[in-house]
């Protein structure tokens, strides 16, 4: 089964598109240059609304992790790796661990950037870890 | 709650629906017998009541449950967003509106078919940008990657609290033997007759490694609970009044309900840290409380409450709980019903009816004569009195 589509509305839309395009992004300010994630309409700093897609480096680390077993969606291939990665700009995201076996997961682990295809021709961004696995 | 507006409301009346599986009605039918119930309960009526309130995510209509009901005139009437986190500001929402004036008698209300109906646990991709608890974007940010229930988001948050103070599942086990406990002496919990050994905790099946077990996470229920809030000059006229000693709300920036992942620290929950620093600010300390209803969807947030309450130490819960403090004789007696993972969940209220028990003194494992009870749902709580 395919991955579902993220969904996409006017507040998120330049995230996925640049998702779909192999790069993750983040909001940034361009009044006070706060870079932001989820995305929003408003500089919660500063109030601006002028805002700029901010290309990421790709690169983080595991901030927390959890191996999902149960309940299972026919879409997902189980266990699901769950991770919350720390990005080295100073934003976090809700993603995947993938190319790694479960009992490998570490906190603190370096990881990286890349995109799986979803469902409606989209992508979403997932992690893999840093060199060979431990 | 401002501390002008503490004393000044009570819990009248309470009622409920048995906790089931299946109800095999509705939710309306469901909310309209457990409030009746509570207004029978206060001695009082559907005439008495002008003002209702209840969860953003509760379905039943203000409009239906009013034609069962024959309520002559509502005056009031609001919802509380932040699912079973906001389960407490339903007591906040009413005292204020009593306190100002703008109601005389509220009933709080959830009424739930979690099992048969909706089920949060189920793993379904959410066709919504944010959950319908109103409180979470776990539909956009987690559906995408297979994060889909409420134990695969709170799990995050939860392996990080293990991995930051040196917690394990036992840790976490050792609450649930406590809570089932409670729920083995206690007829209305699903968990009735069935109390369980670490060893059983510990070999129930992984829902999200290494937080969450099959026995750490809360029971899908069906019911409904029902309170009544009135003036506490009022409250003498009624049979056995609760004083509303204070409510609060705190909800803090990128804070999220469940799908909580953008705070700096997500080992502390740090929303119930301002929770209490607002419950515990007028006059009533943490060594008052005789009683505590602490929200346990699941497990792990049992822990991380107690810690943020200031009940002990961050990282101390383990110890606090393997010392035995959550059972009767302990320093804080927890979730007497069985909690929501013994009990069963009807989205946290039901906690509130048992402090309400407790401090009546009519809770099926009664503690002698408590005065004090708090209930928290890390970001909405309420400290609960006996009239003195
Ligand atoms: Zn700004």
């Amino acid at each position: 089964m395919t991955r579902p589509a993220p969904i996409v509305t006017d507040d998120n839309a330049s995230f996925w598109e640049a998702a779909r395009g192999g790069k993750l992004v983040a909001q940034g300010c361009r009044e006070c240059g706060r870079l932001r994630h989820p995305p929003r309409p408003m500089c919660p700093e500063c109030h601006s609304i002028q805002q700029e897609t901010v290309e990421l480096a790709g690169t983080g680390t595991v901030y927390s992790y959890a191996i999902l077993h149960h309940p299972r969606n026919p879409a997902f291939t189980y266990p699901v790796i769950a991770v919350l990665v720390d990005l080295d700009e100073g934003v976090r995201i809700v993603s995947n661990l993938v190319g790694v076996e479960p009992a490998d997961v570490r906190i603190g682990a370096p990881v990286h950037v890349t995109f799986e295809t979803t469902a409606d021709d989209m992508a979403v961004p997932v992690f893999e870890p840093d060199g060979p696995p431990a | 709650m401002s501390a002008s507006l503490g004393g000044s409301t009570a819990i009248v009346g309470i009622g409920q629906t048995e906790f089931s599986k299946a109800a095999g009605r509705s939710e309306t039918q469901l909310a309209s017998e457990a409030i009746v119930a509570a207004l029978a309960d206060a001695g009082l009526t559907t005439d008495d009541v002008d003002g209702f309130v209840s969860y953003t995510i509760d379905p039943v209509s203000e409009t239906e449950l009013v034609r069962a009901l024959g309520t002559p005139e509502v005056r009031w009437s609001s919802r509380v967003p932040y699912g079973g986190g906001g389960s407490q500001g339903v007591l906040l929402h009413a005292a204020a509106a009593v306190a100002g004036g703008a109601a005389r008698v509220v009933v709080a209300y959830r009424a739930i078919k979690a099992r048969s109906g909706a089920r949060f646990g189920r793993a379904q991709v959410s066709s919504r940008a944010t959950s319908s608890h109103e409180g979470s974007t776990a539909g956009q940010w987690c559906s995408p990657f297979g994060v889909l229930t409420p134990a695969s988001w709170m799990a995050l948050n939860a392996t990080r609290y293990m991995h930051t103070y040196g917690v394990t599942s036992a840790d976490f086990g050792r609450a649930v033997v406590q809570l089932r406990d409670y729920a083995s002496t206690n007829p209305n919990a699903h968990f009735y007759g069935s109390p369980i050994t670490l060893d059983d905790h510990q070999a129930s099946r992984w829902i999200a490694e290494p937080a969450i077990r099959l026995f750490d996470c809360c029971q899908e229920t069906d019911g409904a609970v029902a309170l009544v809030i009135t003036a506490a000059d009022r409250a003498p006229d009624t049979p056995t009044p609760v004083i509303i000693a204070a409510a609060a709300t705190a909800g803090l920036f990128e804070e999220e309900i469940a799908s909580n992942h953008y705070r700096p620290n997500l080992e502390v929950m740090d929303g119930s840290v301002a929770l209490a620093a607002q419950l515990f600010g007028a006059g009533i300390s943490r060594a008052d409380v005789d009683v505590a209803m602490i929200y346990d969807a699941f497990s792990p947030i049992l822990l991380m409450q107690l810690e943020a309450l200031g009940f002990c130490g961050f990282g101390e819960a383990k110890d606090f709980v393997a010392d035995g403090n959550l059972a009767p004789a302990g320093l804080l007696p927890c979730n007497t019903n069985g909690g929501l993972i013994g009990e069963g969940y009807i989205h946290g209220l039901n906690l509130t009816v048992e402090a309400v028990r407790q401090l009546r003194g009519t809770a099926v494992n009664q503690l002698d004569a408590p005065h004090t009870a708090l209930v928290s749902a890390s970001r909405t709580g309420v400290i609960l009195q006996r009239p003195s």
